[in-house]
Parts: C-alpha cells; sequence; structure tokens
C-alpha cells in the first residue's frame, strides 16, 4: 500500500493504493473517471491513454504509486469551462469516431502530439497515433480530425472537409 | 415543434448527435456501469485445445480472502447449453453448442473451466492461479479440411468425420460439362484465413438478480439485446420471456462478434441467483481473442470455366468452413446461405455448383464477421475471375465488364437459391472508379516502372453483397429459427417531441442520428424534435437488432411506416377539426392543410396537442399519437460497386505500400454523406487488414498464436491509406428509403481488390496467386522464386 496525491484534471486527490494498483485502474475504479478505457493487455492498444506532468502515457502500464504528486489530465479534464478543446471539435465535426471507445486515448495522444508538433503533415499524424488503435474509423478522418484541431490551435479558420 | 417549413435532413453530411458524451469521456460502456454490491468475475479457462478433465480442485482459491464464491462447470448442469439458432439446410442431429463451463472435455484453448467470484477484480484473478486441474490431453485438430479425413481427431460423438453439415447449390451435372468442354480452366486452391473481430471494447457481462421477483437484468455488450433476452431466458434458462430485462450500454464496436450468446451471459446470471449480488464479467484482450468468436476459415478449391474472348461459362466451388469446437448462434447460416448463394459475385454465369463442408475443428468458434459469408465468396469469385484475365492475358476490367450481370436483367435471380438481386448497374460503378483512379495512364505508368525495375501492382475488385436478409418466410427456409423484421414505435408527446423506439441499436453506426433525420422529414418536424431511444428490452418493442447492415432498410423503413401512419391519423383528426373530408387533407412543411384552401390548416403541433389531450376525439379515434410497424421486408437488398487499389512492392524487403485507394460503392440512396463515408472507410479498413497483416494462426496443438494484439496485427494509423471515396445510385425499390446498406460493403469489397494488386505487381515473377495475408516474407521469398 502506498499513499498518493494526485492533482486529476485540476483537483488534487489523497489515495491509498495498492503498490501493483495501474493508474487506469485507479482513475477508473477510485476516482470514476471512467472515459478513459482499457482495450487490451499487452500496452498496444492506447484506449487508456492520458497526459500525466505534459505528456502521453498509457495508463495501463503506469503504476498509480508512481504519479504521487504528479498532475494528470483526462479526457474527461479536457474541455474548459464547458468549450470543447478543440480535438473534441475536431473529432466531432469530421466524425473521427464511430464507436468512440478508442476516443478518449485518441485524443489524448493528439493532445501530446500537437504540444510537440503544432504544424504536422498528414503523415506525421498518421505515425504520431501509432501507439492508438481504433477498429472502426480506418483513421481517415481521425487524420482530418486531428488537422482541424491543429489549424484551430494555429487560430486559423476551419471548417470540415466535405464529403 | 413548429410549424416553419423545415429543411430536408435527408442527404445532409450533418454530424452525429452521439458524439458530445465520446468525445468528453460521458460514455457509459459495459465496464463503465457499477452496481452496489457488485462481485468480479474471473475465468479459468482451458490450456489444452482437446482434453478430458480428470479432476478440478479449487479448495485453495475458494479459501482466498475476499474470494465469494467458486463454481465448475458441473455446478451449471441445471441450465441447458447455449442455442444455435441457425442451423442451415441439411442438418443431421449432430448440433453441438458450448455450455457456459466445459464439464467432461474442454474443446480448445479458452473454453471456461471454473469462475471465481470474488470482492474486486484483482482477487478474482489472484485466486484463478489456485485452481489445479488434472487434464488428459487428447489428440487435436485445427484445419477444417484435416478434420474431415480419415483417423482425424473426433470432437463429438455424434458428428462423425466432424462434419457439422454438408451442404450445396446450384446444378452440378452442367457445371461438371461446362468444366470438361471449356476452351480455358482457371483452379486455384484459395484460403480465407480466420480472422478476430476485434472490437477495441471487449464482451462482458453484468448481472443482478432481484430475489422478491425473480427477475434478472443483463447489461451486456451486444448487438442485439432483444435476441439475448429470447435465447437466455427461452432456451438456456427455461424461464418467461419476461424475467430478464437486457441492456446494452454504449458498446464499443462489434463488427459481428457482439450478435452472439455467449457463456459470460449464462454464467453471470446463474450466480448472481446464486449468490444474491451482482455479478460482473469483462473479458481481458486475450481473452476476447481465445474464447470470442472468430470469422472466416475457409479453406476452398475453386474452378472457373470460360471461352477464349473472355466469357465465364463455370465455376465450381468446393469449401471446408471451419466453425470451431461449436456451434455458435449462427454460425451454419453464414458458411453456407450468406456464402454459397452469393458466389457469382456481379457475374452472369451460366452453370455453378458449390459445395461447402462446414466441421468441428478444436479451436473458437466461428461466427459472422463483418460481411458474414459476402466477404469470402467476394474474395472468391474475384480471386478467381482476376486469375482467368490473368490467364487470358486480357485486361482485368474487360473481363469483369464482359461478365457483368446487365442492367435489364434486374431483378435478377442468380440460380442458387437467393431471391433475385433487387437493383443494380454494374458497369458505371467500374468506369467511375477506372475514371477516378486514372486507369488507362496507371498502366503506362506500371511499364515504365517494370523496366526500371520497380514494382507497381493495380488491383479491380467488382462486388455485390446481401444486406438486411429478408423476408422471414425465406429466411425461415434457409433453417434462420426467428424473424428478421424490425420493429419502430413513433409517438408524438404532447409537448410535440417525437420520441422513436427501435429495436436496432447503433455501436459506431451512428444511426441515432441518421434515423432522426429520416423521421424528421418523413414527419415535417425539426431534427431537435426526435429523440431516438434503443438497446432495453424493458423500453423498446421486439426487435432482432444491429447486424448484416440492416439497421436502415429494415428498421429505418419501420420507422418511416410508422411515421406515416402517424400522418393518416393527424390527418383524420384535422379533418375533423376543420370540418373538411380527410381524403381531402395535405400534410406539407410540417402542417396538415385543406386541398385547394391552404388557410384553413391546422400545425403538427396542434394536432399533437389535441390528439395528446383527447378531449373531443371524432368516433372510433383513440387519444394519442403512437404508431408501431413490424417491419418485414420484401426481399434483401444488394448494394455493389468497383474499388480500384494500386500497390507498390518492394522486392528488397517485400513491403507493400498501398498508395491509392479509390471506391465507387453504390449503397442505394444515402441518408448522411459523412456517416456513409465513415463506414465505407472502416469497413475498407478491415478488408485491407485481411489482405495484409491479420492471421489467427493456431499451431498443430491448437494453441492461438496470434493470442494478443503483439501478435494479432489489427492496423494502426501508420499502415494505411488514405482512401477516396465516391458512389453511384441505384436506389433500391425494396424499401421506400431507396437504401441498401453500408456497414459490410467496405470489407466486402476490399481484401481481394489489395491481393489483386499485390498479385498483379508480382506477376513478372511468375506469382499467379498467394494466400492472404500478404506479408513482407511471402512477398520476399515470392519474388526469388
Ligand atoms: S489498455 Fe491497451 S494500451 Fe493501455
Ligand atoms: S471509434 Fe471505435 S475503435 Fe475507434
Amino acid at each position: 500500500m502506498a499513499r498518493i496525491t494526485v492533482t486529476v484534471n485540476g483537483k488534487s486527490h489523497t489515495s491509498d493504493v495498492e503498490d501493483r494498483t495501474l493508474l487506469v485502474h485507479y482513475l477508473r475504479e477510485q476516482l470514476s473517471l471512467t472515459g478513459t478505457h482499457i482495450g487490451c493487455d499487452t500496452s498496444q492498444c492506447g484506449a487508456c491513454v492520458v497526459v500525466v506532468d505534459g505528456q502521453s502515457v498509457k495508463s495501463c502500464t503506469t503504476l498509480a504509486a508512481r504519479c504521487d504528486h504528479a498532475h494528470v489530465t483526462t479526457i474527461e479534464g479536457l474541455a474548459q469551462e464547458g468549450n470543447l478543446h478543440p480535438l473534441q471539435e475536431g473529432f466531432w465535426e469530421c466524425h473521427g469516431l464511430q464507436c468512440g471507445f478508442c476516443t478518449p486515448g485518441m485524443i489524448m495522444s493528439a493532445y501530446d502530439l500537437l504540444q510537440q508538433n503544432p504544424n504536422p503533415s498528414d503523415d506525421e499524424v498518421r505515425h504520431g497515433l501509432e501507439g492508438n488503435l481504433c477498429r472502426c474509423t480506418g483513421y481517415h478522418n481521425i487524420v482530418r480530425a486531428v488537422q482541424y484541431a491543429a489549424a484551430k490551435m494555429r487560430g486559423e479558420e476551419v471548417s470540415a472537409p466535405n464529403v | 415543434m413548429t410549424s416553419e417549413t423545415t429543411t430536408p435532413m435527408i442527404g445532409r453530411a450533418i454530424k452525429r448527435r452521439e458524439d458530445p458524451k465520446l468525445i468528453t469521456g460521458q460514455g457509459n460502456f459495459l465496464d463503465d456501469v457499477k452496481l452496489n454490491g457488485m462481485t468480479h468475475a474471473a475465468v479459468l479457462r482451458s490450456p489444452y485445445a482437446h482434453a478430458r478433465i480428470l479432476s478440478i480442485d479449487t479448495q485453495k482459491a475458494a479459501a482466498l480472502p475476499g474470494v465469494v464464491a467458486v463454481f465448475v462447470g458441473k455446478d451449471l448442469l441445471d441450465v441447458n447449453p447455449l442455442p444455435c439458432a441457425w442451423p442451415a439446410g441439411g442438418f443431421k442431429n449432430n448440433m453441438n453448442t458450448p455450455r457456459a463451463m466445459a464439464v467432461d472435455v474442454v474443446r480448445f484453448v479458452g473454453e471456461a473451466v471454473a469462475v471465481v467470484i470474488a470482492e474486486d477484480r484483482f482477487i478474482a484473478r489472484d485466486a484463478i492461479d489456485l485452481i489445479d486441474v488434472d487434464y488428459e490431453p487428447l489428440a487435436v485438430v485445427v484445419d477444417p479440411e484435416k478434420a474431415t479425413q480419415p483417423g482425424a481427431p473426433q470432437l463429438h460423438e455424434n458428428a462423425p468425420n466432424n462434419v457439422v453439415v454438408e451442404w450445396s447449390a446450384g446444378n452440378r451435372e452442367g457445371t461438371n460439362r461446362a468444366v470438361a468442354s471449356a476452351d480455358v480452366v482457371v483452379k486455384e486452391r484459395i484460403i480465407n484465413q480466420r480472422l478476430m473481430a476485434t472490437p477495441m471494447e471487449t464482451r462482458g457481462s453484468i448481472a443482478r438478480y432481484e430475489s422478491s421477483t425473480n427477475e434478472f437484468t443483463l447489461w451486456t455488450s451486444s448487438q442485439a439485446p432483444h435476441v439475448m433476452r429470447l435465447l437466455l431466458t427461452a432456451f438456456v434458462f427455461g424461464i418467461p420471456e419476461t424475467k430478464l430485462r437486457v441492456i446494452a450500454p454504449n458498446v464499443g464496436g462489434g463488427f459481428g462478434q457482439k450478435i452472439f450468446v455467449y457463456p459470460d451471459m449464462v454464467f453471470c446470471m446463474w450466480i448472481s441467483r446464486k449468490i444474491g449480488r451482482p455479478v460482473k464479467f469483462v473479458e481481458d484482450r486475450s481473452e476476447n481473442f481465445k474464447s470470442s468468436t472468430h470469422g472466416r476459415d475457409h479453406v476452398t478449391d475453386v474452378e472457373l470455366s470460360g471461352t477464349r474472348d473472355g466469357h465465364i461459362t463455370g465455376l465450381r466451388v468446393k469449401t471446408y468452413a471451419g466453425l470451431g469446437a461449436y456451434l455458435s448462434t449462427i454460425a451454419p447460416g453464414v458458411a453456407t446461405t450468406l456464402y454459397g448463394r452469393i458466389i457469382t459475385g456481379v457475374y452472369k454465369i451460366p452453370n455453378v455448383s458449390i459445395d461447402v463442408i462446414a466441421t468441428y475443428t478444436n479451436t473458437a468458434m466461428v461466427d459472422a464477421y463483418r460481411g458474414a459469408g459476402r466477404p469470402e465468396a467476394s474474395y472468391l469469385i474475384e480471386r478467381i475471375v482476376d486469375r482467368f484475365a490473368a490467364e487470358l492475358g486480357m485486361d482485368p476490367a474487360e473481363v469483369r465488364r464482359r461478365n457483368f450481370i446487365p442492367p435489364t436483367e434486374f431483378p435478377y435471380d442468380n440460380g442458387l437459391g437467393l431471391l433475385p438481386y433487387d437493383s443494380g448497374n454494374y458497369a458505371p460503378a467500374l468506369d467511375k472508379a477506372l475514371a477516378n483512379v486514372g486507369y488507362a495512364d496507371l498502366r503506362k505508368e506500371q511499364a515504365t516502372l517494370r523496366a526500371q525495375g520497380r514494382y507497381l501492382g493495380i488491383g479491380i475488385s467488382s462486388y455485390v453483397e446481401i444486406c438486411g436478409v429478408a423476408p422471414t418466410a425465406w429466411a425461415n427456409g434457409q433453417g434462420w429459427g426467428a424473424g428478421l423484421w424490425e420493429s419502430a414505435n413513433v409517438r408524438i408527446h404532447l409537448t410535440g417531441q417525437v420520441v422513436v423506439t427501435t429495436g436496432s441499436l447503433p455501436h459506431g453506426q451512428g444511426v441515432e442520428t441518421t434515423f432522426a433525420q429520416i423521421v424528421a422529414d418523413e414527419l415535417g418536424v425539426p431534427y431537435d424534435s426526435v429523440l431516438i431511444e434503443h438497446s432495453d428490452t424493458a423500453g423498446t418493442p421486439f426487435g432482432y437488432g444491429t447486424y448484416g447492415s440492416r439497421s436502415l432498410a429494415v428498421g429505418g423503413t419501420a420507422m418511416v411506416k410508422s411515421a406515416r401512419k402517424i400522418k393518416e391519423k393527424a390527418k383524420r383528426l384535422a379533418a375533423h377539426l376543420l370540418e373538411a373530408n380527410p381524403e381531402d387533407m395535405i400534410f406539407a412543411d410540417g402542417k396538415i392543410s385543406v386541398k385547394g384552401s391552404p388557410d384553413k390548416s391546422k400545425t403538427f403541433g396542434e394536432i399533437a396537442l389535441y390528439a395528446s389531450v383527447g378531449a373531443s376525439m371524432p368516433d372510433g379515434e383513440e387519444p394519442f399519437l403512437d404508431e408501431t410497424t413490424y417491419y418485414d421486408p420484401p426481399n434483401c437488398t444488394f448494394p455493389f460497386g468497383t474499388h480500384i487499389s494500386v500497390v507498390e512492392v518492394f522486392p528488397d524487403t517485400g513491403a507493400v505500400e498501398v498508395k491509392r485507394y479509390v471506391a465507387v460503392d453504390d449503397v442505394g440512396n444515402i441518408i448522411n454523406p459523412r456517416i456513409v463515408h465513415g463506414q465505407l472507410h472502416g469497413g475498407i479498413a478491415q478488408g485491407m487488414a485481411q489482405a495484409l497483416f491479420e492471421n489467427a494462426v493456431y499451431d498443430d496443438n491448437g494453441q492461438l498464436l496470434a493470442g494478443t494484439l503483439m501478435d494479432y496485427a489489427i492496423p494502426n494509423a501508420g499502415m494505411l491509406p488514405d482512401f477516396e471515396i465516391s458512389h453511384t445510385v441505384t436506389p433500391s425499390p425494396v424499401n421506400p428509403l431507396g437504401v441498401k446498406g453500408a456497414g459490410e460493403a467496405g470489407t466486402i469489397g476490399s481484401a481481394q481488390c489489395i491481393m489483386n494488386a499485390v498479385i498483379d505487381a508480382l506477376s513478372p515473377f511468375g506469382v499467379r496467386h498467394m494466400q492472404m495475408p500478404a506479408t513482407p516474407e511471402k512477398i520476399w521469398h515470392a519474388t526469388r522464386g
């Protein structure tokens, strides 16, 4: 058992966690933040991606005990004051999701990607998201969604591509 | 409800109403559901593909602190095995379906042997490691053809040679004659490898039992909650259907795998009743791979005969279809009706004969996976037609064109026991695809590059498929054990809000949006005033669910019909209020007016209010606008199209790069183009993945080698290209919307499109066929003879 203090989506939590508790289980079971999903048991799918201290991590591969004093952002913390984050808006506008199961992790990975590269090529978006699997979309519209958000975050006029 | 003219919603690429909760983390998937007092199940699964269970010792597991109980197969003998609902034609008395847990013998790796119930999922996991099982291993067979050979290990006493069913269609003598007398015959052994659906959300169940009322509630990630309710109550538990409510929360992808009834549904229900507490079970990924249903697994010998000028004269097919260790819910029908009856694809072929031998093997159950039978059929015909074109040295586009069913012959009966193809016009889709890809120039480029030692391949696939399988009477003739109609109830509440309930349910298809677009237009009301409810057997009329691209063609039509009944009643009520003749009333722009005197009118909202209050109804009319339809279509629909891909193969590494993917799909009328494109993208991605990456391999001992996402290569974003999608539109005459269906078309068109391109690229090396997936290793070897 370890006692940790973690700031999640701007709110501080002090909790006792088992040594083996994974961050994803801590978020989902102890904090009831179920927007972060579990899609595999081998660190492949990225459904569980959250941002810890500014970097995207697979929360299924991170021990909760290691996150003492960390700042964690999950999908639930992305919209600010009721305004969707440009990535959330982009996924909605561009039909970047179908079942929506991969979407939280996909958006959190894209968030990190755009922090590092605000003006990515389509190819850079595709390669930047290789750690996130989506079975529904074929990724075509996910690339559009991330580019929509990138343009918006650069302050450009944006609209969803025509179909 | 307003009376202003509303802009038509049908045909608009509006964004989806499903999305706001999903992009903010507010979705409610199965694993997100928590109940008071809930316990957690973990399953001990067989490590052997075939073994006798000699003993199971659960004492240590039961003693672990936090463990509530441990159960084994023998404990659940008071409930029946799972039912198979589609014992397709020619069944003998050899139906073997799984129990919730194995009792004496395990028949595939991953079959449930024991279940631990604990206070949390981690303790339950710890405890399964403490169970000791003594197995006596038995001989194993995993190949669907080898399973039928003399001396093969036998899975079930009542199924000699492991045969489930021997099924055939067509004209054997005529085909034998056509093949024997043909100018040209091409033959090939074509394998359609086993695949795993891999929805990103795995499957699972949560069951709660109320002892005071003897009622169960089951939350399960399902594509067909009403069907689950029926099968679990009437067939497995032998209790009244009304004693079970099934709820599908948000479903994280299905692709067929979530249509079926599964052991976890049964043991969660049974155990929740036994221990008086809710039980939750959610698969992890490797359990999903090992024990939820797989797809495809065909081994086929095919011969196609034709003339030197490219006319096909005969097609002879023999397929071994592996169905796994037991029969899943609709497995036999997938391998027979949904495959064999559409084996001719888009071509007019005078002589066809097909045999399917479906077999038991020591593998996970095989059932419908996106496309279900039709991808296997379209892969087979499109590969062998390409092989025929190569043999003749003729352009594959031209061979296709020469053999297309002419547009004048629709409705077209292919002679294989299907209902006639509803409508089609195949050449324009081919022409458009050729134009979009720039075919003539590409062939020149290919020749130029070849001279430089670069290997470009161009692959064509023209496909047709079957959506919205119906009518029920026809399906029953195919052995289908239930209905294939769909329900929709439309109610207009006092405030003018429209509430629609349906037995269809979305798990990515966006049908809440699409359905609301349809109903808004039909009733002339604002889109936002239409609410679509689904996925809970307590709140929706019985319906058969979402699969086989049926939601729009069947469920959507049920909705249109209910809305039209509502309009008829609204007209009668308006006529009464306006003292006019009901026949003289016209319904337009949210208003009902008297023909010839537009100022004499009532808004739809006024009629809704009047009907809801019901104070002065005309004689014989009931209050309220509330209509239900159970719609059983007269036929299936048959979407079609042509896909063309351009690949480059690199002999040094064996790598394949997909440079272009052009699809022209005719899915009939389109309600929401953005959603249809999304469905096609995802469908194409799955077919492409079969061609290049995925293979659910078992070794000879029945171990699933592709048992994790490290070994089973579903593609990531870097592995796929952009898709260039366009359409031709040939409305279906089957339903009033003129829609055909788009959920599976992409998958049905794409695997052979990529393989034809890869094989075209490799043709300078003498390659005429290659089995999927076209991995770098296979290609590297192929380029070295
Ligand atoms: S759950 Fe799949 S990578 Fe974390
Ligand atoms: S939207 Fe379903 S897995 Fe990505």
